[in-house]
């Protein structure tokens, strides 16, 4: 798969080159701050972007303005953003124009290797990877929420859902069966009255649904 | 004591800027003398209206003169210091256009002219004596110093033909040097008196001085707080550029080691696993704090999207509910995101709860924080180093705001914020 990389810290941009290319991605440009970014994805047209959030000139979300950009002008490339804080505010705004093909990660997730590599590949492959701190985040703004109707049980395997585990992941992750996940995830479609469609889109829409970022 | 600095000493340089002084003296004598005639035909009418009362009428024409000729004086006065004493007269503060009364009225009902008609009817006539003092004292120790001069000048005739005169224009010079020592000290100290009196009479009154003093104290204060601001934004940007960085990309190079290195010994396994735990615990740490600095998002998205960050990073639930239709200033801004911060910090430090609530709503020109939750109460704002809470009342006091804490033993615990803010 062909990745570009837009960070404006070389030490980290030099660790994150390496990650994925250790892992077999084909790195096709490594730049700086956003403008540079939208070049690259212009000329390159990668699988995926690793996009950093806060970057030159105003040192703010110019990466999540610019993973809007690509999102809307070149779908075939995915974005995942990388920020030493995640911010709700910045998920919703990702999440609330894609429901594919975007991530949201701290920093310091790309130290574990493994697990960041998977992540790339899983938002490369038209994927969410959504960080357990912008999960959480989001639930917090939830003010009359689903959340109430669901088990304990439930939510953890819906946080994990919107962290973009598949069934597997989630059962490895809660030490039970796939199939007690799968009955779980069923009673949670149940609950918040997602209709029996697409397997996958239910899914999906779940987990924004959850997240209120989506409506229905 | 060396012979130079007992010399500067004892004469106090008298002479210096002496021509000036005396200059501001001399010029005073017309501009204090000026109501004087105004004083005279006064005394006049009144004496006039003793013997036929029908002159009671005139009465009032010197009186309204005065207050007429007093702003000129004013302004004469205020260019003699400005020109003669090196710096002009602070001047009282302007009255505001206020309600729709006349400029003129407001004028008269206004101190500042009243103190000026006090400075040129009372006081300048009683400074002109003294001028006129220090001017003759001046002239006769001229005259007096210069006696042989004037007698060598004067024609053979005129001449005192006295065999003494020697001796007593020894005497008469002697004397006039004397008041030539005199002289500038005597022209000092009325250049003290005349300035203290127009400074007090024709200068600001003490509650504008005090209203201009608390308008400069708030000002710089906003400044210092703006400057701190400044400098907490500063550090977080260079934690952020530097050791964040630095540590995450240690981080990613000991999980890169612990992937990719596959035969190593256990013992070296360890140790790399040991270490890449312990950098993202690091990095979490140095992220907690530097969030709490000056976070970006605060100032990109403002406080809904910086506080539900703060609430997302506890272990227990909390509610956040922000209702500004816009944004207060940065400064508030920032002293509602610390106290908030601050206080949901000590939630979950002291107080065992199991949730928190926060609300940050407008009323009026005031910001309303309120942060509670229902752990085990006891909060005491005056705990000595304890809970941080009279950390947070001086962050708030900084900016005027108000700091209220309600913790009854048992529970709950509410603290209230108001700040204000200008709409």
């Amino acid at each position: 798969m062909r990745a570009v990389i837009a960070e404006d810290s070389l030490l980290l941009r030099i660790g994150v080159v390496k990650v994925l290319e250790a892992a077999g991605f084909e790195m096709c440009a490594q730049v700086a701050d956003a403008e540079g970014l939208l070049a690259a994805v212009e000329e390159h047209r990668p699988d995926i972007a690793v996009v950093d959030v806060r970057m030159p000139p105003g040192f703010t979300d110019e990466g999540v303005r610019a993973a809007l950009v690509i999102r809307r002008q070149y779908p075939r490339t995915a974005v995942l953003l990388l920020s030493q804080y995640v911010e709700e505010r910045y998920a919703a705004d990702l999440l609330a124009a894609n429901t594919s093909g975007v991530g949201y990660l701290l920093k310091q997730r790309v130290a574990d290797v493994e697990e960041f590599t998977e992540a790339v590949r899983r938002v490369a492959a038209g994927g969410t990877a959504l960080d357990p701190q912008v999960v959480a985040q989001l639930l917090v703004r939830r003010h009359s929420d689903p959340l109430d109707r669901l088990t304990p049980r439930e939510r953890e395997v819906l946080e994990l859902m919107a962290g973009g585990r598949s069934n597997s992941g989630v059962a490895a992750e809660l030490v039970v069966s796939e199939s007690a996940v799968a009955k779980h995830i069923n009673s949670i479609f149940t609950k918040l009255d997602l209709p029996k469609a697409d397997a996958d889109h239910r899914r999906v829409l779940a987990v924004l649904r959850f997240l209120g970022v989506a409506t229905a | 004591m060396q012979l130079t600095t007992w010399l500067r000493l004892v004469p106090g340089r008298p002479f210096r800027r002496v021509g000036h002084r005396t200059a501001l003296v001399a010029a005073g004598l017309p501009l204090h003398l000026a109501v004087v005639p105004l004083w005279l035909w006064l005394l006049g009418t009144m004496a006039a209206s003793v013997r036929a009362p029908g002159a009671v009428a005139v009465t009032p024409l010197p009186v309204l003169l005065t207050l007429v000729v007093t702003p000129l004086l004013t302004v004469g006065q205020r260019r003699r210091y400005r020109a003669l004493a090196g710096k002009g007269l602070p001047r009282p503060a302007v009255p505001g256009p206020g309600r729709n009364w006349k400029p003129a009225v407001r004028r008269l009902t206004g101190r500042a002219l009243w103190r000026q008609v006090c400075y040129h009817a009372v006081a300048g006539p009683l400074l002109a004596v003294l001028d006129l003092a220090v001017l003759a004292v001046w002239a006769a120790a001229l005259v007096a110093a210069s006696i042989y001069v004037w007698i060598w000048a004067l024609p053979p005739q005129w001449r005192i033909t006295d065999l003494g005169y020697t001796t007593q224009a020894a005497c008469i010079t002697a004397g006039g040097l004397a008041l030539l020592f005199l002289g500038p000290r005597l022209t000092g100290a009325l250049v003290r008196l005349e300035t203290r009196a127009a400074e007090v009479l024709l200068g600001p009154s003490r509650t504008e001085k005090l209203a201009r003093r608390v308008a400069d104290l708030a000002e710089s204060r906003a400044g210092v707080l703006d400057a701190a601001d400044a400098e907490r934004r500063r550090i977080e940007r260079d934690l952020h550029d530097g050791a964040q960085q630095r540590l995450v990309s240690l981080a990613v190079n000991l999980g890169l080691a612990r992937a990719t290195l596959g035969d190593l010994p256990e013992d070296a396994r360890k140790v790399i696993d040991e270490a890449h735990r312990e950098a993202k615990e690091a990095i979490a740490e140095l992220n907690n704090l530097v969030r709490g600095l000056h976070p970006a998002v605060l100032e990109d998205r403002g406080l809904d999207a910086a506080l539900s960050g703060v609430a997302a990073r506890l272990p227990i639930p909390v509610r956040v509910a922000v209702d500004l239709p816009q944004r207060p200033s940065p400064t508030v801004e920032a002293v509602a995101y610390f106290v908030v911060s601050e206080a949901l910090t000590n939630v979950v430090k002291h107080a065992q709860a199991t949730r928190a609530d926060v609300t940050v709503e407008r009323i009026g020109e005031t910001l309303l924080v309120v942060v509670a939750d229902d752990g085990a109460g006891g909060a005491d704002l005056a705990a000595a180093g304890g809970t941080g809470l009279a950390g947070l009342a001086k962050r708030v006091a900084s900016v005027d705001g108000t700091f209220s804490c309600r913790s009854p033993a048992g529970g709950p615990t509410v603290i209230t914020v108001e700040l204000p803010c200008a709409p």
